[in-house]
């Protein structure tokens, strides 16, 4: 008996048992199920949300990748003792540091899943597959793992689970993760030391008494946002040569995987371009105050307000969060009128709270959490158009 | 008003096994069966008892809630079995057709001198009022009511569709006839939607409103025709009649016969030999399939109908009221090792998720019913508009059904779409919706709670 044909007859014996979505959950990751159609149409699309969702995941992957060296090659720069970015060494740290929050995010998130799918007898759904790999991209480098697990148990129980599950949900769950991290641990979280590896250990040893250099590890926006120069080069910027959270840094690859997502027609380019022409915008109106002379350089804001615009793409998490988190389809606007006003709102909001809150720079997060919010509402405006166009020939046949 | 529509969204599924132009005349069935399920919302009363002898053009049951509408048997016969489900509710009527076959005499019908209710009264009485279905609703169009309009499309854009150019060829007569009678029966017009490129029959005839439609699939639907020329306000009805069965109410008005004989494509890529068949309506599928190369046990998906909105029915099941073509696919039900994520070149898909077949746009694909994955909640977006021509919102419609939203469901455009205006979003949605079951669902609430 073959495997194919074993694991069927195990699929009809739990069949109907609590055991029934569990199993079948891993047994459609090897195969495709038997499934056919009754009602309707009997042909169907190559496409099911497997696969969208792993082209989502397939786009991430190398920004996981450049993660792992730029961990290390950050981790070894601080120290004063710089390697090879693509070297073994600085993999092994970005490896032993990134894996693990990998594993972390997958572990817990994947078992309140199959926890809920076994309770209330659904099938698990595909959601977290990407949560969970969008998770350890956005976090710093040095979240301890406990944090991470209470973190992702908060956003997947209340962020989504009880909304009922994958496409129900109102906010994007990684960034419900991630902005309770932010909220729940700020003084770990925020500051300069969380995003480069070595740096709190290093704090710690200083306060014990030690005779060593602090470590800065402090991001660009971080400096930005205290008046201070960015002090990188501008295409380190674009390649993701920077300190940031794990898998955010490097905007030529994030780039390529949206271009992959556009390219395939999984993520909405709607969203995407109209996201960076609202961040465009932002840049511009505010490099026009610095220019009008209204925002002097003593201003608290002159430091993000006077960066050039277009640069505000390269730096912080604005470029990721775009690509792939604005575009989550469930969070998300689902009319295509409604996904301009969205992405362009995501875009302006970012750059606008980047520059009016020096605690925590990074704005893409609280821009998409709260155009979330607001993306049914925009919605409902989008759609009573066609409503009030139908009212209206009523309206003239029966005048 | 323009006569040209030209439709952008869609998709065109082409599949393995379009029928041939040449017709055959099948073997003729011995057995004929109605289904009450063809007519939807019908509540059969019936009017023969098991054992009694009919006409071809008899009344074998009318409609509960409306006994002027009569459904008639197609051939002349005995009647050999009433099959009762649940409740005793009617499943179908079986009946075995007499070697010699004589019709019921209607007497010619003169178009020309009657007026509106007397049509009406005819065409209830002999049989072909099933024939006109209305929309808002997608049921048999209430006799009591005057629609704005009446559409026909003369175009078939569905996957494996019979050619209606092809199969009404010769029959401008009939047609001709029917669309005198109908067009007294509306006081707008009679809208035609026909193909740009083909050769009409439509074409020459008088009394009309001739649309050329081109584009992909769903141009030739008449829920696009009705949605791109006059859409259904509240509270107006518009009727629809398929092409086909122009003829039969054509035939009727001249001979005074009930001839439910039609020409029916016969396709998929399970047929060796796909090619058109004269047929009735009722027939056997068997006599038909079995013929052409069909194995008789294998593993194969028998439609009447086409392939997105046909019914499935069993071999020794029959060729349904309103269906021009069978469509023979085979199952899928197997499994395939990492069917999920590994490139795919043998599947139509809308993505280019390592989905290939945008490499291959006139590529003919050879689909079997497996889902390609399990039933989801909704989650992608925008890929529903971009195969849905009418300005109504997919997603946001199907879920005002889902949750059984009287008002939104109103505004948002319900009166306007049949099940069959979501064949294609739910075929290209990749969380294996049902979409024409829900659509069919909020339609019957409405009908419910609102009438």
């Amino acid at each position: 008996m073959g495997l194919k044909s074993t694991l069927h007859n195990l699929k009809e014996k739990y069949k109907g048992t609590k055991m029934a979505p569990a199993f079948n959950a891993i047994h459609t990751f090897l195969y495709l199920p038997n499934e056919t159609t009754h009602n309707g149409t009997h042909i169907k699309v190559a496409d099911d949300l497997k696969r969208t969702m792993n082209i989502v995941i397939m786009a991430m992957i190398p920004c996981l990748i450049f993660g792992m060296f730029n961990a290390g090659y950050q981790h070894f720069a601080a120290l004063g003792t710089p390697v090879e970015f693509l070297s073994w060494d600085a993999f092994y740290i970005g490896l032993i540091k990134v894996l693990p929050l990998v594993i972390v995010s997958y572990g817990v998130g994947l078992a309140i899943e199959f926890l809920f799918a076994v309770i209330k007898k659904h099938e698990v759904e595909e959601g977290y597959l990407v949560t969970g790999m969008l998770v350890p991209l956005i976090v710093p480098i040095d979240t301890p793992l406990w944090m991470l697990a209470v973190a992702v148990a908060f956003g997947v129980v209340i962020g989504k689970e009880v909304f009922g599950g994958t496409g129900m949900n109102i906010l994007n769950p990684a960034l419900t993760i991630r902005a309770f991290l932010f909220f729940a641990y700020p003084t770990w979280m925020s500051g300069d030391k969380v995003w480069v590896h070595g740096a709190v250990e290093r704090d710690q040893m200083i306060a014990a008494g030690e005779k060593l250099d602090a470590i800065s590890g402090e991001t660009i926006l971080g400096s930005l946002a205290q008046g201070k120069e960015a002090g990188y080069e501008l295409m380190d910027m674009f390649y993701g040569f920077i300190p940031g959270s794990v898998g955010e840094t490097s905007t030529l690859l994030i780039l390529l995987g949206g271009l992959f997502l556009i390219f395939t027609k999984i993520g909405s380019w709607r969203i995407m371009l109209s996201s960076v022409i609202g961040a465009l915008t932002m840049g511009l109106i505010f490099n026009g105050l610095v220019n009008a002379d209204i925002i002097s350089e003593g201003s608290k804001f002159y430091g993000l307000m006077s960066t050039t615009y277009w640069h505000h793409l390269l730096i912080g998490g604005f470029a990721f969060g775009t690509v792939f988190m604005a575009t989550d389809p469930v969070t998300a606007s689902q009319t295509n009128k409604g996904k301009w006003i969205y992405g362009f709102l995501i875009g302006f909001l970012s750059i606008m709270i980047r520059v009016f809150n020096p605690a925590y720079p990074e704005g893409v997060m609280l821009a998409i959490l709260l155009m979330n919010v607001f993306a049914p509402t925009i919605d409902h405006y989008v759609v009573q158009g066609n409503v009030k166009k139908r009212m209206k020939r009523f309206k003239v046949k029966n005048a | 008003m323009s006569n040209d529509i030209k439709i952008k969204k869609g998709l065109d599924i082409k599949l393995i096994g379009e029928a041939e132009k040449a017709t055959e005349n099948a073997i003729i069935s011995n057995f004929c069966t109605l289904r009450p399920e063809d007519f939807h919302g019908v509540i059969p009363k019936l009017l023969v008892k098991v054992g009694a002898k009919v006409k071809a053009g008899e009344p074998v049951f009318y409609d509960k809630s409306n006994e002027a509408i009569k459904f008639v048997s197609p051939v002349s016969g005995e009647i050999l079995e009433i099959l009762r489900g649940e409740k005793r509710k009617i499943l179908a009527v079986k009946l075995q057709a007499d070697k010699e076959q004589t019709y019921q005499d209607n007497g010619k019908f003169d178009v020309n001198s009657s007026n509106a209710d007397k049509i009406k009264a005819h065409l209830l009485a002999s049989g072909c009022w099933p024939f006109v279905k209305q929309r808002p609703y997608d049921v048999i169009a209430n006799p009591n009511k005057s629609p704005k309009a009446i559409f026909i499309s003369g175009y078939a854009s569905a996957p494996l569709a019979a050619d209606l150019d092809y199969t009404l060829k010769g029959k401008e007569a009939e047609l001709q006839a029917a669309i005198n009678a109908l067009g007294k029966l509306t006081d707008g017009q009679v809208h035609v939607s026909v193909s740009k490129n083909g050769n009409s029959p439509f074409s020459g005839l008088s009394g009309l409103t001739l649309h050329t439609v081109s584009g992909p699939h769903p141009s030739g639907n008449v829920g696009t025709l009705i949605n791109k020329i006059d859409p259904v306000n509240k509270g107006e009805v518009v009727w629809t009649v398929n092409a086909q069965d122009l003829v039969i109410i054509g035939d009727l008005l001249l001979t005074g016969k009930f001839n439910a004989e039609r020409i029916v494509a016969l396709a998929g890529s399970s047929i060796k030999k796909p090619r058109y068949f004269k047929t009735k309506i009722g027939s056997e599928i068997a006599t038909m399939v079995y013929d052409n190369g069909v194995e008789k046990d294998g593993n194969n998906r028998i439609i009447s109908g086409n392939v997105l909105t046909g019914k499935q029915v069993k071999p020794d099941g029959c060729l349904d009221y309103y269906s021009n073509v069978i469509t023979v696919i085979p199952e899928g039900d197997d499994y395939e090792l990492f069917g999920w994520n590994k490139p795919i070149f043998n599947k139509i898909s809308l993505s280019r998720a390592l989905t290939f077949s945008w490499l291959t746009p006139n590529k003919k694909f050879d689909l079997n019913t497996n889902t390609n994955g399990e039933h989801r909640a909704f989650v992608l977006t925008g890929n529903y508009e971009e195969v849905f021509p009418l300005d109504i919102f997919p997603l946001q419609i199907l879920k005002a059904c889902m949750y059984n939203d009287l008002d939104e469901m109103e505004a948002l455009g319900m009166y306007e779409v049949a099940p069959e205006d979501f064949a294609l979003t739910e075929f290209v949605c990749v969380s294996k919706q049902p979409h024409q079951e829900i659509i069919r669902k909020g339609l019957d609430v409405m009908i419910k709670e609102i009438g």
